[in-house]
């Protein structure tokens, strides 16, 4: 038994490969009946998403079954007898359990973190059940990823640094003046990059915005887009002081925003701190005012500077994340050879016994004279050598399953003693 | 018996130290619970413990330097608990955890046998003065880590250099409210500290008021947190001024409590 995956996504295929991928909810259950019914394929499970395609299987071991799975994705995207391997990659056993924990993690995401994957892994999940496509093994290995997936939410920060220069702005504004809710924002000068920080700032919670520019109409026009209040631009340095958050984008060639006028404002606001996000070049805002008390500013170099920082920071969370994945792989592993030893043992006893039976009966055949006591005795002797040769045999598998080595140990009884052999009809039964 | 739950309650601070310290260090969930836990553990035997030295010694077990510092750490704790409740500052544990321990270490190095109660202080006026005096200092105490975390976070903004403490400590604003908060809860109780404690004076020394070290350096503290809270409410102190203030403030009151008690001899002197 083997778990397989097999698929492309974003990270290695183009969107015109992908895109004949994506099927409609209803065709589903229709592929997930096809695939089960798949010669080797015990169970089996579909993820589709507009940047990945995954066929996720647990598989009775033998030759031909890449071919076969490959040939199913091609079924599905409409394009049999075309070669997808180019774009495909099949991950087998733990690489396979660990694919699907980063995915289901947001850890193999086009956008790091992003949370829409699990709950779509969740839906991917419910349908294969649905179609009674799941069986033992990718149910628990299913609900394992979930469990993956929600440490890696609480336990690391990987998604919450900021790693643009706009995002960076907006949580250092809430570094400075925690909740959002209640500020106002002030952008001067309605460019293409102001407008980006200001929607930033707007899904942080900012509600109250004033926009203000040299040309009125554009002015007028981002109010409207934003749903802020246009604002005439010679007035803007009396209403700085009304304003907690500045964004600063206009073309001047000098600083419009001057030392000595900020520090009467900082008065008049009684130190209720303010926060320039100076992205204009050449620079809008005087840098000396962030010596102001309670005033701090940020120009575009020194943005950049945080994103660094939290490019940095995300890495080490990455990393925790990764351990927690490899957490949970460790777990499941130790689960499945669980399961595996046991059948392996019960496979073995009676494949020995099975041959016990047929020498048995070789041998009484041609000892026609031989006493009920003789019989016994022959009977007793075999079942003892039995005994004594497995003794060995299954302890160590039984100790070896302890040490996670379970699946290796049970490959190789498997193997040695021809234990995949006599039932090797379709996995129908 | 008094004496293995302060014991008790010292493991439990130390292993809140040491996962509050990790938790700031790795930032894992699973620490700052852990911590958590130790610490409100820990108050409930430290609790248990006073309860107990209390009824052995048949007073408030707080008339000399073991018990002081020990009430002390319990009083810091429990300010931090209830704080907590409407502030989540978890990286503040990492500093209430390692106080907590070291005043109950420093605490246990002083003679912690049950002396007979001086004549003089046996009055109801003596849990009176002594809660409202250490429950003020203990939210002074929390001010200061709170204005030493400000500090830290301000210059990490201000400087431009983004570096650990940065995603670790929370945001000014929080930290600044919460400094406020301490402010308005600490100084009324300290206030009420005085003013119960030179009521006790009159019935007790015939004095309302007799310029001892104690009562000089309190009236010290007083002025410096009536000044910060003056400042706040009118002036618009906020920010870093508010929070180096917070930190003097609180130098005063370490003096008014510990260097009173060692340097200086007067009136509160009961060794």
């Amino acid at each position: 038994m083997e778990i397989v995956l097999i698929g492309l996504s974003h990270k290695t295929a183009p969107v015109e490969v992908r895109e004949r991928f994506s099927i409609p909810k209803e065709q589903v259950e229709d592929f997930l009946g096809r695939l089960v019914a798949l010669p080797g394929v015990r169970e089996g499970m579909i993820l589709s998403t507009c940047n990945r395609m995954e066929v996720l299987t647990v598989l009775k071991v033998s030759d031909d079954w890449a071919d076969r799975l490959k040939d199913f994705l091609a079924g599905v995207a409409g394009m049999s007898g075309y070669d997808l391997s180019p774009y495909l990659y099949t991950l087998r056993g733990e690489d396979a359990i660990r694919h699907l924990f980063r995915v289901t993690a947001s850890m193999d995401s086009m956008v790091l973190g992003e949370p829409q994957i699990l709950g779509q892994v969740k839906e991917a999940y419910r349908q294969a059940v649905d179609s009674k496509a799941v069986g033992l093994v990718l149910n628990k290995l299913s609900h394992r990823s979930f469990f993956v997936a929600k440490r890696v939410r609480t336990e690391t920060k990987m998604t919450s640094q900021a790693v643009s220069a706009s995002f960076a702005a907006v949580e250092l504004a809430k570094k400075i003046m925690g909740n959002l809710d209640d500020k106002r924002a002030m952008l001067i000068g309605a460019g293409e990059m102001s407008e980006l920080a200001a929607r930033h700032l707007i899904s942080q919670g900012v509600n109250e915005f004033w926009v203000t520019n040299r040309t009125p109409t554009r002015a007028m026009e981002m109010a409207q887009e934003l749903g802020g209040r246009a604002v005439p631009f010679e007035d803007f340095p009396q209403m700085l002081k009304d304003v907690d958050i500045v964004v600063s984008s206009t073309g001047s060639t000098h600083y419009i925003i001057l030392k000595e006028q900020l520090a009467g404002v900082i008065r008049a606001r009684k130190n209720k701190p303010m926060f320039f996000i100076d992205i204009a070049v050449p620079r809008d805002v005087d840098p000396t005012i962030n010596e102001l008390d309670n005033i701090y500013v940020y120009d575009i170099d020194d943005l950049q500077g945080v994103v660094e920082s939290n490019k940095e920071e995300r890495r080490k969370e990455v990393l925790k994340a990764e351990e927690i994945v490899q957490q949970g792989v460790e777990s499941f592993k130790c689960w499945l050879s669980s399961l595996e030893v046991v059948p392996t043992i019960l496979d073995l006893r009676q494949h020995l016994e099975k041959i016990r039976q047929r020498e048995m009966a070789k041998t009484l055949a041609l000892l026609k004279n031989a006493s009920e006591e003789e019989h016994k005795a022959l009977d007793l002797l075999t079942q003892s050598i039995i005994n004594k040769i497995l003794h060995h045999p299954i302890s160590l598998l039984k100790h070896q399953e302890n040490r996670g080595q379970g699946k290796l140990y049970v490959d190789m009884t498997r193997k040695i003693f021809h234990l995949d052999e006599e039932d090797d009809e379709p996995s129908t039964s | 018996m008094n004496i293995i739950f302060f014991q008790a309650a010292l493991i439990f601070y130390l292993l809140g130290t040491a996962s509050s310290l990790a938790f700031l260090i790795f930032l894992r969930k699973i620490f700052s619970h852990i911590g958590k836990l130790a610490l409100t553990g820990g108050f409930a035997v430290h609790s248990l413990a006073l309860v107990l030295r209390y009824s052995e010694a048949g007073h408030t077990p707080i008339t000399n330097l073991h018990e002081s510092l020990s009430f002390f750490a319990w009083s810091i704790v429990g300010v931090y608990l209830l704080l907590h409740l409407k502030y989540r500052v978890e990286v503040l544990a990492a500093f209430i955890s390692p106080v907590a321990a070291v005043l109950i270490i420093l605490s246990s190095l002083f003679p912690k046998n049950i002396l007979p109660l001086a004549p003089i202080l046996e009055s109801y006026w003596l849990p009176i003065h002594v809660i409202f005096a250490f429950i003020g200092n203990a939210m002074f105490t929390i001010a200061f880590a709170v204005g030493v975390m400000y500090l830290i976070q301000e210059r990490q903004i201000k400087s431009k250099k983004i570096g650990p403490f940065y995603y670790r400590l929370p945001a000014l604003k929080v930290l600044d409210d919460l400094n406020y908060r301490c402010l308005t809860f600490g100084f009324p109780l300290l206030t009420l500290g005085i003013i119960s404690g030179s009521v006790w004076a009159e019935s007790a020394w015939g004095s309302y008021w007799s310029w001892d070290p104690k009562e000089t350096w309190s009236l010290i503290t007083w002025f410096l947190y009536a000044a910060l809270l003056h400042g706040r409410l009118t002036g618009g102190w906020r920010g870093r001024r508010a929070a180096i203030f917070a930190i003097v403030g609180f130098g005063a009151l370490v003096f008014s409590f510990l260097g009173v008690n060692l340097l200086l001899t007067g009136l509160h002197s009961y060794n």
